[in-house]
């Protein structure tokens, strides 16, 4: 019996100190790709690793023997014990599964409910998992139907249209600590798309100059010219801090970039105007107990994620529509994944042939002028046996491939070859 | 007629202080207008009173702690006036409305007849300059008070990450770090002229310029407090939630130097010898 399973964590289940030891390497998630791809009880997989999520979707016929596999790998990835992870973890199976991948992807279980960004990271990690060739054709169909449930959702609901996305909290929270944000300078640190976002939305409340400090200078370069703004070298960042309002800090580096003692040197040339970071970083940018520093305000991930839970009642209805969306796409993907069986295959293709028969022979009988009883049993019996010829080889490579892991791929052509989704193929 | 006029002033503003209550919780803007309207006319008919009082009496009308009080309410209610002409800030009015109400009532549940014999004494612009300035600042402190507590308040939700009812009500912390410092900046000198004109009409009237009273002494004690605050603020940099503090600190040092030593001595600046009921 085939599974499709899902074993992750994410905002809701691990506290930020967890998910960042899993999203530390960038590597990690071609390190997973290719466990998935050779472990023989995995048949297809996809990893996704985002700044708030970390989750792996395969199949497999033998769950155990899977789930083991994959608890190793994360422990391994996050350099942590399995035990450690175990409580942040959770294990969706079958249409579960299914329905947690079309909720991630159309961003209904996101930290910041309908934000854009995650249906590309998906996107991104699936393109890595065409790459390394971990998908097959579950997990392709679940990928293509996930981003039409998305697509579905976004023009359908009003879910995306009310998101508050992580980067306009972060401008609320600046607003209640800056009061107007004409003129206040930024400063980005690493860049991101969601660093980007949270910039362009502080540009839209007027702030004055931003600067862009980046590893390599070059990005910055290429940043701070989307902004207007200034890109300086990383080590800069010690002068920039004199200078800055808000720092919003995204960069991908392992350690802490703002440390405590460089901000509290700061604060006094400052003249303890307010410092507001954002650190959008997992791991972690800035260094927590800069919070506890005076007229300083750190707002992570996690913490960002309270101040949007302020308007989450408002959304609630259309998340209920949502809802009604995935769950039609779920049954739909169950309807589908049922046609997966030899046996339904086979008899679609027989149904589809004889439809075809039927419709020929009602055609051209009556241009065959007048037939007896006899003759039109011997017309009947001819289609009828070459409509069975035709069919017969792909059926016995049908019931030949029953128990093999090409199956699935045979199937999906053939249903491709013979267009027996009809319903299917508008979508 | 004047205690007519007292009384409509008070029953004005406890309406106005009733309604920046509902408006706080409600968060109905046009309880706030309404409100705002009727702490307008409380404080034009205050005003009259007090006016009425002054040419009655020859001098301000503060020769008794019942009307200090009341006169203090009423500086409190004008300081709040100008910052909500300068900031628009609807909710000030939540924390600064009470405070004036307060002493109103206070004011009103001291017994007292509000004219004493007023000793020639008295009369004098300097005392009026002298009582007109110290109350002008202290009506500042007020505010600066109210919103050093609103500060307080919001800082330790943004802080702390854990947001209440209060937050969204409240105003931005830059806005009430910009309140404390105006109050101060425009109630230090105030404070300073009122002391110094107090001295000039020491001197005049009693004949020194210092005389180490107890109030004199407290008072002292707060003008350097508040100079201390005002000097950290232009000078280092403080501001927040440090500034905050200190100014709730010197706020209480100042109602106990108006209130506490008022009661306790019996200097010449205790009300008990200003109405004529003990020395000189």
């Amino acid at each position: 019996m085939m599974r499709i399973v899902t074993i992750g964590m994410s905002h809701q289940t691990a506290p930020v100190e967890l998910r960042e030891c899993l999203a530390r390497d960038p590597a990690n998630v071609d390190r997973a790709l290719s466990a998935i791809r050779e472990h023989p009880a995995i048949r297809e997989g996809l990893y996704l690793s985002t700044c708030n999520r970390v989750e792996a979707v395969y199949t497999t016929d033998r769950p155990e023997e899977a789930r083991k596999e994959i608890l190793g790998l994360l422990a391994s990835l996050g350099e942590v014990p399995a035990d450690a992870l175990l409580p942040g973890l959770y294990t969706l199976e079958d249409m579960e599964s299914v329905r947690h991948v079309f909720k991630v992807a159309s961003s209904l279980d996101s930290m910041v409910v309908g934000e854009p960004q995650i249906l590309g990271q998906i996107k991104d990690a699936y393109v890595q998992a065409t790459q390394a060739r971990t998908s097959g054709v579950i997990v392709n169909r679940l990928m293509h139907r996930a981003f039409h449930v998305a697509k579905r959702v976004r023009t359908e609901t009003g879910v995306s249209d009310a998101a508050v996305s992580i980067s306009y909290a972060a401008v609320e929270l600046a607003k209640k600590i800056f009061h107007e944000l004409t003129g206040r300078k930024v400063l980005l640190i690493g860049a991101g798309e969601m660093a980007e976002l949270a910039a362009r939305h502080l540009l839209a409340q007027g702030v004055g100059e931003i600067s862009v400090a980046n590893r390599t200078f070059d990005r910055a370069v290429q940043v701070a010219r989307g902004f207007h703004g200034k890109p300086v070298y990383f080590e800069e960042i010690g002068s920039e801090l004199l200078e800055a309002d808000i720092v919003i800090a995204s960069t991908a580096s392992a350690g802490y970039v703002i440390r405590h003692e460089r901000v509290k040197q700061s604060l006094r040339r400052r003249r303890n105007r307010p410092l507001f970071f954002i650190d959008i970083a997992v791991p972690r940018d800035v260094e927590p107990r800069v919070n506890d520093l005076g007229n300083v305000y750190v707002y992570d991930i996690d913490d960002l994620q309270g101040v949007v839970e302020i308007n989450r009642a408002q959304r609630q209805e259309e998340a209920v529509k949502a809802e009604r969306i995935v769950e039609e796409e779920v049954l739909r993907f169950q309807g589908w994944l049922k046609t997966l069986g030899v046996v339904p295959t086979i008899v679609r293709l027989k149904e589809k042939v004889e439809e075809i028969r039927r419709a020929e022979m009602r055609r051209s009988l009556p241009g065959l002028g007048e037939l007896n009883g006899e003759q039109r049993r011997a017309l009947e019996t001819l289609t009828r046996s070459i409509a069975d010829k035709i069919v017969h080889d792909p059926i016995l490579m049908l019931k030949r491939k029953a128990d093999r892991p090409s199956r699935d791929q045979v199937l999906d052509l053939t249903r491709q070859l013979f267009r027996l989704d009809d319903d299917e193929n508008k979508s | 007629m004047a205690v007519m006029l007292y009384w409509l002033a008070l029953v004005l503003i406890l309406l106005a202080t009733g309604g920046m209550i509902v408006f706080i919780v409600r968060q109905r803007k046009v309880v706030f207008t309404w409100s705002y309207r009727v702490l307008v006319a409380g404080f034009v008919v205050h005003t009259a009173f007090l006016a009425h009082q002054y040419a009655v009496l020859g001098t301000a009308p503060v020769l008794s702690l019942k009307a200090s009080l009341g006169f203090f309410a009423w500086t409190v209610t004008g300081a709040y006036l100008l910052f909500q002409l300068r900031f628009r800030l609807m909710v000030l009015g939540s924390f600064v409305a009470p405070l004036a109400a307060v002493l109103m009532i206070v004011s009103t549940s001291i017994p007292g007849a509000e004219t004493v014999v007023v000793r020639p004494l008295f009369k004098s612009v300097w005392l009026t300059v002298h009582v007109v300035t110290i109350f002008a600042g202290d009506g500042m402190f007020a505010v600066m008070f109210g919103a050093a507590v609103m500060y307080l308040l919001q800082e330790r939700q943004i802080k702390r990450k854990r947001f209440g009812s209060l937050y969204s009500r409240l105003p931005s912390l830059e806005t009430l770090d910009a309140i404390n410092h105006h109050a101060l900046v425009i109630g230090f000198p105030f404070l300073t002229l009122g002391m110094v004109t107090g001295a000039i009409y020491a001197q005049q009237a009693l004949g020194s310029f210092w005389r180490w009273d107890p109030k004199e002494v407290w008072s002292l004690i707060t003008w350097f407090a508040y100079a201390v605050l005002l000097h950290e603020r232009l000078t280092v940099g403080w501001r927040g939630r440090r500034a905050a503090i200190m100014s709730i600190l010197c706020f209480l040092l100042l109602v106990f130097t108006f209130v506490g030593i008022s009661l306790l001595s019996s200097d010449y600046h205790s009300f008990r010898s200003i109405e004529g009921r003990g020395l000189p």
